[in-house]
């Protein structure tokens, strides 16, 4: 029989030694800080995110406030009407269209099976991605309030209630985020995502409220989530409203529906 | 006796729907084990069930029927607990477009308790070059080479590597190959599937030639090419020669065959007069024997015996 040479009886040399077995996971507060810096870099790096979080958000906002594209009520600014809008489509923005198009692709890619087959559990993956959506949103919230700051806005109301609406929404958004991205292809996801985008945009109350759309639209119309966003936010900022409590049981009925499917439907390949 | 094995998978089936066909089976009864601190080489050409049973160890599939052990847990009941403990390399993909090699290789680091340097795994797999280029534009090989260190940055006792060298130029596939020499001699356990036999002839321990699903050879490399005739000549001509005078003008003890039309075989005991027979054969024939070569019985002559085929590259 011919003896063939093994390299196991290799020496040890130092460049193997740096691969002795020492696994181990590192702490999961860790891998969950380390997985959101990761995704809100990649957020702020894709050009088309920041466009449509940052930049078409922003355009609405100084074309809404500043040209006679809507009736305003007598006695209404219009930069206070405006604002509330905007604010909602941005955060529609950033955590369903987003996160429904990345998420996409990185199931496409296999990004989430190689996920899947390190430390980081699918929960602390999950967590990650609705903390990047909640650092975009501050981000949104500080440049898209300090815009309308400088162009004549009054904010009303608690800013408890602004966060709770915000909270839910996104919950929500990114439920629906989840269920389309964990679906469908990725290609169908990034042209549907983009279609309920434009779709809740002219059913939203997004620049013109609800008020001013035919009555029976407008009660189909608040029960969509952007629809109730806006509202809740224009209820809160517009007009100093406690808590808008409908609007707020929508968002969390949408949460608590698509975060349902999603968890029974998602697949992660 | 043996030691716990660091892979165990016992009569492993997995089919899947295929339109027209019905249920396929891509595994159907597998059988292996990994002894740790070893290189296992599953080895077999496209299509024979290698991915599929990877991932059936690494907890991506379930087993329709059989048993899966990896480290003695199950791999999908168990994932979290083997996870930190099992690094894996996907055929493919893995990383986001934009994303830098180094920016990932951190990442994949911040998930460990004890990971390698990044920078470390940059340089022994040459992929300082790459460091500012996104992902997307990285060629396949460092992309591969990307993928190789993302599965070991974690220190893992066991690493699962699917195809660890396909596309690689010479240099890259030999830089892969110290790599593993280094993770056996750091005590660990790899298992990596190949299409390539002089991959699993310099690199494995143990080989399971599979095929169809089905483990149709095992053993070391030297263990498998000792099997049958020791040495063989072989050649390619074109197709259908009649053999006869040679089988006659070689020594006894040796056969010459048609093993595959237009690769010719001669087995026995190898001498300069045998050589000096086939080619006076030849000359006298018209016939000129391309890729004429002498020696051992490759990995190549094993799979051609157990299959009656190639392996297709």
């Amino acid at each position: 029989m011919t003896a063939v040479p093994s390299a196991a009886t290799a020496p040890l040399t130092d460049a193997a030694a740096a691969f002795t077995p020492r696994p181990g996971a590192a702490p999961a507060h860790r891998m969950v800080l380390a997985q959101a810096a990761f995704e809100l870099k990649m957020v702020l790096r894709n050009g088309e995110q920041l466009l449509l979080t940052l930049v078409i958000p922003a355009l609405l906002l100084v074309v809404g406030a500043t040209v006679d594209v809507v009736d305003v009520d007598a006695g209404t600014r219009r930069i206070d009407a405006v604002t509330p809008g905007v604010l909602a489509l941005a955060v529609m923005s950033i955590a369903f269209t987003g996160q429904a198009i990345a998420t996409g692709f990185e199931r496409r890619y296999a990004v989430l099976k190689r996920l899947g087959s390190t430390p980081l559990p699918r929960w602390g993956l999950l967590a990650a991605k609705a903390l990047a959506v909640l650092a975009v949103e501050a981000i949104q919230v500080a440049l898209l309030g300090g815009t309308a700051l400088l162009l004549g806005w009054h904010p009303h109301g608690s800013p408890l209630a602004v966060v709770a609406l915000l909270a839910a929404a996104s919950a929500a958004f990114t439920a629906l985020a989840l269920l389309m991205a964990g679906t469908l292809r990725a290609e169908a996801t990034l042209a549907g995502a983009n279609l309920v985008w434009v779709l809740l945009l002219l059913s939203g109350g997004v620049v013109v409220p609800l008020s001013d759309y035919p009555a029976g639209a407008a009660r189909v119309f608040e029960l969509l989530p952007l629809a109730a966003l806006s509202e809740g936010l224009r209820a809160v900022l517009e007009h100093g409203a406690a808590l808008p409590a409908k609007d707020l049981l929508v968002l969390l009925a949408w949460a608590a529906g698509a975060g349902a499917l999603a968890a029974r439907f998602f697949r992660w390949e | 006796m043996h030691s716990p094995a660091a892979v165990e998978v016992t009569d492993l089936v997995k089919a899947y729907g295929v339109k027209g066909r019905g249920q396929v089976r891509a595994v159907d009864g597998l059988s292996l084990r990994v002894e740790p601190a070893s290189v296992t080489a599953v080895l077999g050409p496209n299509g024979a069930g290698k991915t599929t049973t990877i991932e059936t160890c690494e907890g991506y599939r379930r087993p329709d029927s059989g048993r899966v052990r990896v480290l003695g847990l199950d791999p999908v009941r168990e994932a979290r607990a083997l996870r930190p403990r099992v690094g894996v390399m996907l055929q493919g993909g893995g990383v986001p477009n934009a994303v830098r090699p180094l920016e990932v290789l951190r990442h994949a680091a911040a998930l460990h308790a004890h990971p390698i340097a990044p920078e470390l795994l940059v340089e022994r797999l040459g992929l300082g070059p790459s460091l500012g280029t996104p992902y997307r534009r990285l060629s396949g090989g460092q992309q591969q080479r990307l993928a190789l260190a993302l599965a070991v940055i974690g220190r893992p006792e066991l690493v699962f590597l699917d195809e660890p060298t396909a596309g690689l130029d010479p240099q890259a596939r030999h830089a892969t190959w110290d790599l593993v020499n280094d993770l056996r001699a750091a005590g660990v356990t790899v298992v990596l599937t190949t299409h390539l036999l002089d991959e699993a002839e310099r690199l494995a321990d143990m080989v399971y030639v599979i095929d169809a699903g089905r483990v149709v050879a095992a053993g070391t490399p030297a263990e498998l090419t000792a099997k049958g005739p020791e040495e063989a000549l072989t050649f390619d001509a074109r197709p259908g020669l009649e053999l006869s005078e040679l089988l006659l003008a070689l020594p006894e003890g040796t056969t010459a065959a048609e093993a595959l039309p237009g690769r010719y075989r001669v087995a026995g005991p190898m001498t300069p007069q045998t050589l000096a027979t086939v080619t006076a054969w030849c000359a006298a024939h018209g016939v000129m024997p391309e890729g004429l070569t002498v020696g051992r019985r490759t990995l190549e002559d094993v799979f051609l015996d157990v299959t009656g085929r190639e392996l297709r590259a």
